[in-house]
């Protein structure tokens, strides 16, 4: 599976597994008390809901954030900042410096407390006029704003 | 906890201005409209109690929770004017961090409402050519501030606007008119925009204002009974023959032909009357319309890319329409610029030279799709349609008939795939790219290469698996996506374009004149 990725690709901060797994766990954690508030109502044979709903619940919290990671890449080459993602559905992304109209970077609370932050480039194009690359350290993110800033620079100049 | 949050932000090493503590009071002042609902919620909920007090009480809470929440996006808003760029930190919970090099801002606007001007604040916004139109606005700072960032802002820029003069391309100062149409030209225009709104529209006026009517306008059986009484019998018509009731028909569809070619017409009329096109120092100027002129400017440098469009018809006649694409939106009903609307091409190739978009070297460099991306999507439509037809043969008793139409259904779909296939084509050459789409609103995209943005390969679960890919490029107020492409030539695509993306810089390509 870790063949996929193009070895010249960069992987992201392996924290992101981390905080991709309590975000999604904390997004899903509804639909499992929703389970368990029907368990509760005893409409069904016990476990009927709760049982399934764990499963899935465990599958989609656990293991693919960590398939995800494995999926996403970047690379901060002369010019231009690649984004890969996805398996299923492959996404490569290139947006030359020269087009780069902003730069975000964002921290969410989950972020902050592993030190990860999501660095988004904004383009004037109506296709991908945003492109977000999440998991990065925030130091790393903080850097490739500045050498992406200072691309744009150099280059009216 | 506290220092958890405020430590990254710091790693910049600078602090940045607040904005002005009052305008805490206007956005307050300004949200309170919103807050109407929280307000009657708090007092429904407290009216049901003994103690008339808590009424008071409970709106006091609401106003403070919402002062206080706008005290916390405050404290935790700065600003910071840097050398390069100007940067924004904002959000409570969710920190952004945003940087806007002096580079990319087009404009900065002050606004000041009417409380804010009372208070001598006003609010600044930094407008780039950013594709979500979200970029930065600082609510509120001083006037002086806000007058302060601006000239910075334009001393900032004038040596890079210096730089471009020199490398700019040269516009004829005199108005030569490009194009322009008569008025048989415009009639003929009007035959082919066939439209039978008229109707949705009568129908539409009646439905909102047949409370005026002095009857039900929807009641079948009191026109039947109009008819009747003006002598119109139900027996009448079926007593006029099999040829009367045809003649009958004929009349209905001749009637409602009429009337959508004459709607045609008179739109037609009312929105192209006089078109021309002229070109001016500062781009094209157009000039159309029969009661309400319209008068439109469009730097030629704003030009992103060139839509040509045709029909299997009017095709036929030598007739095609040319659209520039931009960041601007041109009318409600028409987001690209009409350069014009009915041309033959060899005056359409003339306009999108002068915005230095040239024509295709024929067929030459244009490449069919790979056929196997139409299958794929054929193929995806059979499991339901059989899915469909199994549960006819189990369920229904008369089955042969919907299971034929199923299989009609797929045939069409096949005919379509078949038709997009044939009309698709991609490609690029030194200095543009290409892609043609569509049987019936044939459309020639083209885009030189340096106004592209971004450029993205994607690949579904089953385009991945036959090694088939589509290339999406960004352009600036409009797309283009070349699809079934092998996925070595779609890399081959994006290095090419990327080599000539790299070597200018979007500052450049789209101040310059």
């Amino acid at each position: 599976m870790t063949d996929d990725a193009p070895p010249e690709l960069t992987p992201l901060d392996p924290a992101f597994i981390t905080t991709s797994r309590i975000a999604t766990a904390l997004g899903l954690l509804p639909f499992v008390i929703g389970a368990g508030v029907l368990e509760t109502a005893k409409l069904l044979p016990p476990g009927t809901f709760l049982v399934p709903m764990l499963l899935v619940y465990a599958f989609v919290a656990f293991t693919v954030p960590a398939r995800k990671y494995r999926h996403w890449g970047y690379d901060m080459g002369t010019g231009r900042l690649r984004v890969v993602r996805g398996y299923m559905f492959y996404r490569d992304t290139f947006v030359p410096f020269g087009r780069i109209q902003h730069i975000d970077v964002d921290q969410g609370p989950i972020d902050r407390r592993y030190g990860l932050a999501t660095l988004t480039v904004h383009t004037a194009g109506n296709h991908n006029s945003t492109v977000a690359l999440p998991g990065l350290a925030y130091a790393d993110a903080l850097a490739m704003r500045e050498a992406m800033r200072a691309a744009i620079r150099q280059e009216t100049l | 906890m506290n220092q958890a949050i405020d430590g990254p932000i710091d790693v910049t090493g600078q602090d940045g201005a607040r904005l002005h503590i009052s305008g805490l009071f206007i956005a307050f002042v300004s949200g309170l409209p919103q807050l109407l609902f929280p307000l009657l919620a708090a007092v429904f909920g407290a009216r049901k109690s003994d103690n008339p007090a808590l009424i008071p009480i409970m709106v006091a809470a609401v106003l403070a929770l919402s002062l206080f929440y706008r005290w916390l996006i405050w404290l935790r808003f700065r600003y910071h004017v840097g050398d390069d760029d100007i940067r924004v930190e904002k959000g409570i919970l969710n920190r952004t961090a945003r940087s806007i090099p002096y580079e990319r801002i087009q404009d900065v606007s002050i606004q000041q409402k009417p409380l804010a001007r009372i208070m001598g604040l006003s609010e600044v916004k930094f407008e780039t050519g950013g594709g979500d139109g979200d970029d930065a606005k600082l609510s509120f700072v001083t006037l002086d501030e806000a007058n302060r960032l601006r000239a910075l802002v334009r001393s900032r820029k004038a040596g890079v606007a210096l730089v471009q003069n020199i490398s700019g391309t040269v516009v004829s100062e005199d108005a030569e008119t490009l194009f322009a149409m008569d008025g048989k030209r415009v009639f003929i225009l009007g035959l082919y925009s066939f439209s039978l709104v008229i109707f949705a529209v009568l129908g539409g006026f009646a439905q909102q204002f047949d409370f005026l009517l002095p009857f039900d306008f929807w009641d079948l059986k009191r026109w039947v009974g109009l008819a009747e009484d003006s002598g119109v019998r139900v027996s009448t018509i079926n007593g006029v023959g099999m040829a009367g009731q045809l003649i009958l028909v004929f009349g209905a569809f001749t009637s409602l032909i009429f009337i959508g070619f004459a709607t045609g017409v008179v739109r037609t009329f009312l929105r192209e009357h006089g078109f021309r096109l002229t070109q001016t120092s500062k781009g094209f100027r157009r000039r159309r319309g029969l009661f309400t002129l319209t008068d439109v400017v469009m730097p030629a440098h704003r030009v992103q890319a060139a839509v040509v469009q045709t029909g299997p018809i009017r095709k036929r006649s030598g007739w095609h329409s040319l659209k520039f694409v931009s960041l601007a939106q041109d009318s409600k009903e028409e987001s690209n610029y009409v350069a014009a609307p009915l041309a033959t091409l060899d005056e359409l190739w003339r306009i999108a030279k002068a915005a230095g978009i040239d024509a295709p070297n024929g067929e030459e460099g244009l490449h069919t799709g790979a056929k196997l991306h139409w299958i794929i999507q054929l193929a995806l439509l059979v499991p339901p349609l059989l899915i469909a037809m199994a549960a006819l043969l189990i369920f229904a008793d008369r089955y042969l008939a919907p299971i034929l139409f199923l299989s009609l259904l797929l045939g069409i779909a096949a005919c379509l795939f078949w038709c997009d296939w044939r009309r698709y084509r991609f490609g690029l050459d030194a200095q543009q790219l290409y892609l043609r789409r569509g049987w019936w609103r044939q459309q020639l995209t083209l885009a030189p290469q340096i106004k592209v943005q971004s450029m993205e390969i994607a690949q579904g679960p089953l385009a991945r698996r036959y090694g088939l890919a589509s290339l999406k490029f960004g352009i600036a107020g409009g797309t283009l996506e070349m699809v079934a492409l092998p996925l070595s030539t779609a890399q081959a695509i994006r290095a090419a374009v990327m080599e000539k993306v790299a070597d200018v810089d979007y500052s450049a390509i789209n101040q310059s004149r």
